[in-house]
């Protein structure tokens, strides 16, 4: 059974009177584990791609089987357990709470689940220590440097265990060394059999990923597993 | 790691607990608005609590005042008022028979009254060895000191006599007593008043200013005497002390009877109770302290209002935020009950605060004003507290929704 299991997906946006199709006659089927990176130009359709696998948005047409189960007929509420559970998000901007400190950041997704303050606590602690974060803990973001928020970040995400983790131009707003740094940080969490999909503009980043998905005009244009 | 949902804990919502600490660092981190929002919650609150205190002081002060004229009261004026409705015996009659000192003795057979003083008032001038003043001379009898429980400084009360008799003598106020014999003794001295030499027999105990006839300012002398140097048969009021509380209806309907009957049949008398007199005072006073505490609660409003703009200008300042709390899985409830928290802290600690300052406004109410009793009454600080919550939480609802409708996707480009 493949993780993700897209079939003929349409996703369209009404921009005034014309219909602009995002997403268009998409399959799509993506194993547990795997690494696999999402390329294209701007307006490929890469990132409206991301937000229905991370059910943020919904297709106006076909069907998203994650884990088997046939997650575009969920409720909105049902959605987001979901994505607290399975689903783990890395951003270009972080997405950082500003007032939270960074322990704070990392135990959201808890907090948010309901998951009492003790077993919060343990985590967290783990957490802090598995990304190098231990006498960080009670920063700020803005009193934290890029590629500590990112790790923040990476942390927050990954702190349900999520079968999935969805990364959107993660080394986008860092430098070359940092950002080399965050990849190696994602590698390792795949290589414990995360599967990981990555949105990027960087070749170089790209060619990192054990697959490569080539975007163009909301189409899949090119798929390293098939043409393999 | 893949299968790890099996060791994570049903998921559930946010708990209560986390979604007010939430709540909270939302509301402090922005110290601004939030402090803006609690001051105008505040300053509605203290001015419920404030003008309450006030109508409710006044409220207390005229009562009070009242009952301090006497205990269980009937008072009988003469001509009858215009609030007991048409009665074809005013319409031939146009002016109403005088009421007298003969009157006010045949009221004494009323089987509910226990006693009766006849009053009547004017003003006239007294002089003691050429000092000269202006007073107010109430003629009356020795049942009008219990009736009004004065108490006497020195000397006696007017002697006990015939109501036609009216002895030579005076019982002055204490400032009178002041102006006209300073620190020399009073009692058993000649005073002129008007054209009479009058024995000073007694001086009332100094109260101060009352409603009313100021009491320290007052001659009082026998009821004839004061009718002569008036020179008039008709009585000002006649004062009926009831024998209870609840013999006063019973007095009121006996004293108007015997009127009638002396009056050849007409209600030319208008017959009052203190305790309907109290009552009026009091619905009235009541009244405007409850129109002055609808006033107040504009301004609540004002600040419930307030209190939405804050949290709408809230979530549009924090969409990114929403976007993500979404993203890492938070429900719609979640969000919703999340920014309500934060409405009611808001308005909660306002009203808290706004309680306390309007407690402060009615201390320094009594400090500057000791006889007057600010206290704000029970009912509109409790009605003031809930309607400063109510506002609060009821204005939080629409902002907190249009968080939890939010789109996530268009809310985390917003970042």
């Amino acid at each position: 059974m493949a993780l993700i299991e897209l079939k003929d997906i349409a996703r369209t946006f009404q921009l005034g009177d014309t219909t602009v199709n995002a997403l268009a006659g998409l399959n799509l089927r993506i194993a547990a584990g795997e690494y696999v990176a999402v390329m294209g130009p701007s307006g490929s359709g890469k990132s409206t791609l991301l937000n229905l696998l991370g059910l943020l948005d919904r297709p106006n047409a076909g069907s998203y089987l994650l884990e088997g189960r046939d997650v575009t007929t969920l409720t909105p509420d049902e959605q987001a357990k979901v994505r607290s559970s399975r689903i783990g998000f890395v951003f270009q901007s972080f997405h950082l709470v500003p007032r939270l400190s960074a322990a704070e950041n990392i135990a959201l997704p808890m907090t948010l689940a309901g998951i009492p303050a003790a077993e919060r606590n343990r985590r967290v602690a783990q957490a802090l220590k598995d990304f190098g974060l231990e006498n960080r803990a009670d920063h700020r973001p803005d009193q934290l440097s890029g590629g500590q928020r990112q790790r923040v970040a990476i942390a927050r995400a990954t702190i349900m265990q999520p079968a999935l983790i969805l990364a959107d131009e993660p080394t986008g707003n860092l430098d070359r060394h940092t950002g080399e740094e965050v990849v190696r940080l994602l590698e390792e969490l795949n290589g414990r059999g995360v599967t990981l999909v990555v949105v990027t503009h960087d070749q170089t980043l790209g060619a990192r990923a054990g697959r490569q998905l080539m975007m163009e005009d909301g189409r899949l244009q090119h798929d390293s597993a098939l043409a393999g | 790691m893949g299968g790890c949902s099996t060791t994570a804990p049903l998921l559930a919502d946010m708990r209560l607990p986390d979604i007010l600490r939430f709540a909270r660092d939302a509301a402090t981190g922005y110290p601004m608005r939030t402090s803006l929002s609690v001051l105008a919650m505040s300053i509605g609150v203290a001015a419920v609590v404030i003008l309450t205190a006030l109508g409710d002081g006044a409220r207390r002060y005229v009562v009070g005042q009242f009952s301090s004229l006497g205990t269980n009261l009937v008072i009988v004026l003469p001509g009858r008022s215009g609030t007991g409705g048409f009665n074809p015996a005013n319409a031939i009659t146009s002016t109403p028979r005088d009421l007298t000192i003969d009157d006010a003795a045949a009221l004494l057979r009323a089987a509910g009254v226990r006693r009766v003083a006849p009053l009547a008032v004017g003003t006239s001038e007294i002089s003691v060895a050429g000092r000269l003043r202006e007073v107010m001379v109430a003629g009356t009898t020795a049942s009008y000191f219990p009736i009004r429980s004065f108490e006497l400084g020195q000397g006696s009360p007017l002697p006990e006599e015939d109501w036609g008799r009216g002895s030579s003598v005076a019982v002055i106020g204490n400032k009178i007593r002041e102006e006209m014999f300073g620190s020399g003794p009073a009692i058993g001295q000649l005073v002129r008043v008007g054209d009479r030499r009058l024995r000073v027999i007694g001086v009332l105990k100094p109260v101060g200013q009352g409603l009313g006839m100021n009491t320290d300012e007052l001659v009082l002398v026998p009821v004839s005497l004061a009718q002569a140097m008036f020179n008039s048969n008709t009585l000002f009021r006649i004062l009926i002390e009831s024998k209870s509380r609840e013999a006063i209806p019973e007095s009121r309907e006996q004293v108007m009877e015997i009127l009638k009957q002396r009056h050849r049949g007409e209600e030319d008398v208008t017959v009052i109770t203190q305790d309907a007199v109290l009552a009026t005072f009091d619905k009235l006073l009541g009244a405007l302290t409850l129109a002055v505490a609808g006033i107040a609660a504009i301004s609540l409003a004002v600040a419930g209002i307030l209190v939405m703009n804050v949290m709408l200008v809230a979530v549009t300042q924090r969409t990114g935020e929403i976007g993500l709390l979404k993203a890492l899985g938070a429900t719609a409830n979640t969000i919703r009950l999340a920014f309500l928290a934060e409405a009611a802290m808001l308005s909660s600690v306002g009203a808290l605060l706004g309680y306390l300052l309007g407690e402060a406004g009615a201390f320094a109410l009594r400090q500057a004003f000791p006889v007057f009793p600010a206290y704000p009454p029970d009912w509109a600080v409790i009605a003031g507290l809930c309607t400063a919550l109510g506002t609060g939480l009821l204005f939080g609802v629409m902002p907190a929704r249009r968080a939890a409708q939010m789109d996530p996707v268009q809310a985390l480009m917003k970042h």
